[in-house]
């Protein structure tokens, strides 16, 4: 039996594999801890408070050689994170809701510098109507500002993403921050089995960042000085360019994380899709449920699947090629709709979307096969309030 | 097979603790999937709070709280005054009580099991605060009911989280493992 210090947490020894169980919270430190970043800025907010405590302990009982910059507020926090990424530093943080709104122009900033910052977002509604709960509407609110995004279902898909997150955004050829979010609560602070390699073999699978250029001031260059209409647009031209190259990457190191670690990886996930004549579209923790409601509809005959989307940016569109889906918002765009919905309506895909769960209301597996069957009826909206 | 439980408890009393020692005993046990958590309301120390297991020897993708509990723990039956603690019990469920009385004095409509773990948790001088602390000795009682976990396993859990205060807890734990009426 193996201690792991300085969590309390549970540890077990199968077959050589060390498995933890442990809450997403602590399962994320524990990721971020092993990716060896060397400065960590982070301002508390609940849900996410618990991630970057169990940092500081990292950093203060010496398991972790980082510089640990407590800052004002969120804002800072990735302004913070901007300038060591901007000397060669790999770098980590993690927020929730309003954290990540007031960061937000600071995301712009991270993500048109092309610094690789990696995050870990836990999702928790906006307020007023003070909540602390589930709601993804905090980090799709940011899909514009050039941060790929990652949405995780499982408390070990956190730590497989926060490794691979690092690979993808420190690529060369594509250079852009990564986001990875989870359910507040649902998955934060819910104790599940976490299969954890050795440090080694992160190591090994997760090389040092290497940057193209870097601030020195033994070399000083001047970075973010005014930009004229022609090589701005470049800059923005490039960008969708390194999001466009970030699909393959990211099909690429999910690939070899699942050589190496026997769990692959890619921008979606299907699930007895085949035969489907409908595809349930989901993402966090709503997917994995969404797989115990397709298991039961299955059972029944129904020719249902499942498209967990991993990735929100980039959009994996090209995987989202099925007749008919039926596309559950844990999100609202006002005026507009479902965000995801949204971004799917238009392929020419027969496309039923509901909104449930926001600020965390609970939706069961029977919930989302009622869904199907409204859809089935050929309804949608929000549910429980308009359809049910 | 996936059991589901919750706990129902006071806030400080340690029901978060008892759903996740109970998770970590079935993984060492050989449950593939375990799951712990909160009720994810607000909770204070004292105020009625509820926490959650589900055990099963497959993966668990369900996400959502549980509804239909196959086994309710009561770390405090004051808290009964207040709550319907068998809201959703399966109707073969069992319910899990801290109290000094016999299952046959008290009158549900299900299968009762009882343990005197308060007097337990004084024995054994689990305290906080000079309040007796009744998750662990609860979570004793608990492994004799279900099937799967072990309470090697369990005391296991136990070090791993507490450390050198985890012998008095498991001591109890034992002691309400052997002191429960089913």
């Amino acid at each position: 039996m193996q201690q792991c210090l300085p969590c309390k947490c549970y540890r077990n020894e199968e077959g050589g594999k060390m498995i933890i169980v442990d809450t997403a919270n602590h399962i994320a430190a524990l990721a971020a801890k092993m990716a060896r970043p060397h400065v960590i800025a982070a301002y508390p907010i609940t849900p996410q408070t618990t991630i970057v405590e169990r940092l500081a302990e990292y950093v203060e009982k010496g398991e972790l050689n980082a510089e640990y910059i407590r800052v004002e507020s969120e804002h800072s926090a990735m302004a913070a994170c901007i300038a060591a990424a901007a000397t060669g530093a790999r770098t980590f943080t993690a927020t929730s809701s309003h954290g990540l709104l007031l960061m937000h122009e600071m995301l712009h900033w991270a993500g048109l510098a092309r610094l690789p910052v990696v995050m870990v977002n836990v999702n928790r509604a906006i307020g007023p109507g003070w909540n602390i709960w589930s709601d993804l509407n905090d980090s799709l609110a940011q899909r514009d500002t050039g941060w790929i995004q990652f949405y995780a279902s499982s408390n070990q898909e956190v730590f497989d993403s926060v490794i691979q997150a690092y690979k993808i955004a420190e690529n060369e050829e594509v250079l852009l921050p990564a986001m990875v979010s989870y359910d507040g609560f649902i998955l934060s602070h819910t104790s599940m089995p976490v299969e954890v390699p050795e440090q080694s073999k992160i190591d090994e699978f997760l090389p040092d960042f290497k940057p193209g250029w870097i601030l020195d001031v033994e070399n000083p260059i001047t970075h973010g000085n005014i930009v004229p209409p022609e090589p701005y647009m470049e800059i923005r031209y490039s960008m969708q360019k390194a999001m466009d190259k970030a699909k393959k990457v990211i099909e690429e190191v999910g690939e070899e994380y699942g050589k190496k670690f026997g769990r692959e990886y890619g921008l979606v996930e299907e699930y007895r899709c085949e035969n489907a004549d409908y595809v349930i579209v989901a993402m966090a923790a709503m997917a994995a449920e969404a797989k115990v409601a397709v298991d039961e509809l299955r059972q029944k005959g129904e020719k249902v699947g499942l498209l967990k989307l991993r990735t929100f940016r980039p959009f994996p569109h090209e995987r989202l090629k099925y007749d008919k889906m039926i596309v559950i918002d844990r999100d609202i765009c006002p005026g507009l709709g479902g965000i995801v919905y949204n971004e799917i309506k238009g392929n020419g895909s027969e496309i039923y979307g509901f909104i449930a769960g926001l600020g965390g209301v609970d939706v069961s597996y029977k919930d989302i096969e009622r869904m199907y069957e409204l859809a089935k009826e050929g309804k949608e909206g929000w549910y429980p309030i308009e359809v049910k | 097979m996936l059991k589901e439980i919750i706990f129902y408890g006071r806030g400080g009393q340690g029901a978060v603790t008892a759903a996740n020692l109970i998770a970590s005993a079935a993984l060492k046990s050989g449950n593939k999937g375990v799951q712990a958590f909160p009720f994810f309301g607000a909770e204070r120390r004292g105020a009625p709070v509820k926490a959650f297991a589900r055990i099963s020897d497959e993966e668990i993708f369900v996400r959502s709280q549980i509804k239909e509990p196959d086994i309710v723990v009561v770390l405090d039956t004051g808290i009964m005054d207040a709550i319907d603690v068998t809201q959703g019990l399966k109707k073969d469920g069992i319910i899990l009580m801290n109290t000094n009385r016999r299952p046959e004095e008290i009158s549900l409509p299900y299968k009762v099991a009882t343990v005197d773990a308060t007097s337990i948790a004084l024995k054994n001088e689990i305290l906080v605060g000079g309040i007796p602390v009744v998750n662990t000795p609860m979570t004793g009682a608990l492994v004799r009911i279900l099937d799967g976990i072990k309470l090697e396993a369990l005391k296991e859990a136990m070090v791993e989280r507490f450390g050198k205060n985890a012998d008095k807890n498991a001591k109890a734990a034992e002691e309400a493992y052997k002191a429960v009426i089913i």
